[in-house]
């Protein structure tokens, strides 16, 4: 077991250290930084306190420490993942919208030169 | 009515061999009548192409897929103050001497959505096995939720008034809209409507929809409509 937790440990710290590396060098942005370093900082925890980790395994019923470790690991990135999941709708949802938005502001702009039919019926009504 | 309430929007996707021709078919059967051609980001030069044969095209930046880009020709045409939209498919499937008749229904019976239906009348021709197996499948589960049969539910032959133009330009399903946009309506109380027409063999190219997609699509559209489902009646419980 303790190998193990070592091992997570080196993990954990590796995992700060990519994240990090990446908000210093403007690959991640800090505001989505906070869920990857949450992950980091919870699973280096859970490694370097034995009794905590055996407290939560007794919770879970589970007889084996590790496998308690390694399904929260699972749980803390199902989270993460499910997140970023959030984000990137969101960001679709605001990117289709915008390229709509240029394609439409851009025909208008080029229905302003002469010999365009498509305009507004109600332009066309006034007219 | 001034020919300047309606609107035929075409959404296109590398479609150079068929484009031309329908936006000449479309201006004949309607003469007067603007065509807007949605280029979904082709790279065939099909945006220049629907521009010769005369209609006004809306280039998308990028490709968003069919949803996006009849989506992005509804929010043009409700901002430029239309009535009313008539669809009808780049790949020549279509045939637009219907479109007077979808009017029609629109104009007379105050209904926000009419469908061309390739079943309406009994027949169905160029459908392949595939598909009519999902549309028997989609009519089977659409008919409870929409409190009445529709035929042929998965038709991009459709028109809509100025209310629905309205509910779209805020939400479209991105991806095979068609069956989506149906509960759409239907859960705003809206009513729709089937017109028969004739369905033709795409001049060229092949349907998105292969074999291998049915799958996903099905699975797909089950989820929108079961999400939409759920979406609205969450809504009414609220109220």
């Amino acid at each position: 077991m303790q190998r193990l937790l070592n091992v997570t440990t080196i993990l954990s710290l590796l995992l700060m250290a990519l994240v990090l590396f990446s908000v210093r060098r403007s690959h991640i942005r800090v505001e989505y930084s906070v869920s990857w370093l949450a992950a980091a900082v919870i699973l280096f925890a859970l490694s370097r306190s034995s009794p905590a980790l055996t407290w939560i395994a007794g919770q879970l019923g589970l007889a084996d420490p590790p496998l308690a470790l390694m399904l929260l690991i699972f749980c803390v990135f199902v989270i993460v993942i499910y997140r970023l999941s959030v984000v990137i709708s969101d960001l679709k949802d605001a990117n289709i919208a915008m390229a709509q938005r240029i394609a439409i502001v851009e025909f208008q702009l080029q229905g302003r030169a002469p010999g365009t039919s498509l305009s507004s019926p109600l332009t066309s009504n006034e007219e | 009515m001034s020919p300047h309430q309606l609107l035929i929007l075409i959404p296109a996707f590398n479609e150079i061999g068929a484009i031309s021709g329908v936006v000449r078919e479309v201006r004949g059967v309607m003469p007067g009548v603007p065509v807007l051609v949605v280029d979904d980001a082709s790279t065939d030069g099909t945006d220049q192409s629907a521009r010769s044969a005369g209609a006004e095209v809306l280039r998308l930046p990028y490709h968003l897929g069919l949803g996006g880009g009849v989506q992005a020709g509804y929010k043009l045409a409700y901002e430029l103050g239309y009535e009313y939209v008539i669809r009808v498919d780049g790949d020549g499937q279509h045939d637009p001497r219907y479109i007077p008749d979808l009017l029609k229904v629109l104009r007379e019976t105050g209904c926000h959505m009419v469908i061309g239906s390739r079943f309406q009348d009994g027949s169905g021709e160029h459908t392949s096995y595939v598909r009519a197996i999902g549309i028997w499948f989609f009519r089977a589960m659409l008919r409870p939720i929409l409190g009445k049969p529709v035929r042929d539910p998965t038709s991009g032959f459709v028109g809509v008034n100025r209310e629905a133009l309205q509910v779209f330009t805020g939400s479209f399903p991105l991806e095979y809209p068609e069956i989506e946009a149906l509960v759409v309506l239907q859960r705003k109380r809206f009513q729709f409507q089937e017109v028969p027409c004739r369905m033709r063999p795409r001049k060229t190219g092949r349907s998105t929809i292969t074999a291998v997609k049915s799958l996903y699509y099905i699975f797909h559209v089950l989820l929108g409509v079961f999400i939409n489902v759920l979406k609205f009646e969450g809504r009414r419980r609220k109220e």
